[in-house]
């Protein structure tokens, strides 16, 4: 087995693989989400977003990783009828809220291209798993109490299946409702999304966590997506299909 | 401030009765009983003097009174909406519907796509084992600053 964290892209990422004598994968995947942090970090003067952020340039000027992620945005913007905008209130584009998710699933394939089955990989609560851990079991994953960060509030069994958790996080609203610039959404605290892959979990937490206490509706409305909302007095309330992820 | 609750109340009704429409005749919808019975002073927690994050669950803290209440039948534009709510050791324990609309071919079309009835319930801590953790995390200052956002918003 092979396990470590790191800090990269401003948040702890932990990479476990259960197979042995695959350090090496471990430090490629690592080396990875460097690659990913220097091309799409908006807070990188010399990153290829903040080059893009400063001064529109030709899409055949754009690397293939950008041109994709920018792709994703759009149709995530359509989708979810303009919740996700990967421009900020100040014109500056921050595609932070696809490129966690979209890295840790880019992550979780070269992984499993290297012949693995059995491993996850976790960036700042974006969580991809497959298979079993190194004791046979299916793995476990608690959704943090929004309000109690050494507490858990639910256990999750997600079965190959991505979990992406949206908030009110340490550094402050960092999320912005599209319709109502300059206003902080301060009705729901936590938003956990299950997708079926780690990708669509992230982006449909950051739009339907824009959304308000309307976002958990919206969660319900969409096929292979599921959701429990904490709201700021601790009321939590689950999509229809949410309960099948969940053990004791 | 006694105002306050009437967000908090509305977040546990809405999500059950699920529609836009009674979001709108929200103060209708919850009545006066209800308002009464859970409208009571909400404070601010204070910031703990070692600025670790463990906030008191605001939903743990207020002491509702213990009961059964229900709210009035509400004209939801296709039908009528009614639920319930029991109190038990001072907190929400669950939030029934009464009556919604279900009797016209119609109604329950608009139910199947806008009215999924979605569970609530009370975050609680879980003592299980788990391998990895998915979450967002409130600092005591950011949760005080969603405090005040939610109390302006209240008109406090």
């Amino acid at each position: 087995m092979a396990r470590d964290t790191r800090i990269l892209m401003g948040m702890p990422i932990t990479i476990e693989i259960v197979e042995d004598g695959l350090r090496d994968l471990v430090d490629d995947v690592f080396a990875y989400f460097a690659t990913v942090d220097r091309r799409f970090s908006p807070f990188k003067p010399d990153s290829e977003v903040s080059a893009l952020s400063r001064s529109p340039l030709p899409l055949s000027d754009l690397s293939a990783d950008l041109r994709e992620v920018l792709a994703i945005a759009s149709r995530t913007k359509r989708e979810t009828l303009g919740y996700f905008d990967i421009r900020r209130p100040d014109g500056r584009l921050d595609p932070s809220g696809i490129v966690k998710g979209w890295a840790v699933r880019n992550a979780a394939r070269r992984i499993e291209a290297a012949g693995c089955q059995h491993f996850f990989v976790d960036a700042g609560g974006d969580i991809q798993s497959l298979g079993k851990t190194a004791k046979g079991e299916d793995w476990r994953i608690g959704i943090r109490n929004p309000f109690n960060d050494r507490e858990i509030i639910k256990v999750l069994v997600p079965r190959g299946c991505g979990i992406a958790t949206s908030g009110t996080y340490v550094r402050g609203q960092h999320i912005y409702d599209p319709y109502r610039p300059g206003q902080p959404i301060d009705d729901i605290v936590s938003l956990t999304v299950i997708g079926p892959d780690v990708l669509e979990a992230d982006r449909f937490a950051t739009a339907a966590f824009a959304m308000g206490k309307a976002g958990i509706r919206f969660l319900e409305e969409l096929p292979g997506l599921e959701g429990y909302v904490v709201d700021l007095n601790g009321i939590a309330t689950q999509t229809s299909g949410f309960r099948a992820f969940v053990t004791s | 401030m006694k105002r306050f609750a009437r967000p908090i109340a509305l977040v546990g009704c809405a999500t059950v009765a699920l529609c836009a429409t009674i979001d709108s005749s929200a103060e209708a919808f919850a009545g006066p009983l209800f308002w009464t019975a859970i409208g009571h002073h909400n404070e601010a927690p204070a910031l703990p003097a070692d600025g670790t994050p463990a906030v008191e669950l605001a939903a743990n803290a207020r002491r509702y009174t213990n009961g059964s209440f229900t709210g009035p039948a509400v004209d939801a534009y296709y039908g009528l909406v009614q639920v319930q709510v029991t109190i038990q050791g001072g907190r929400l324990a669950s939030v029934e519907v009464l009556q919604y609309p279900s009797d016209r071919r119609t109604s329950r079309v608009i139910n199947s796509q806008a009215l999924p009835i979605l569970e609530s319930e009370v975050i609680s801590a879980q003592s299980a084992r788990v391998d990895i953790v998915s979450g967002a995390t409130l600092t005591s200052h950011a949760y005080l600053r969603s405090i005040n956002a939610a109390l302006h918003q209240a008109g406090g």
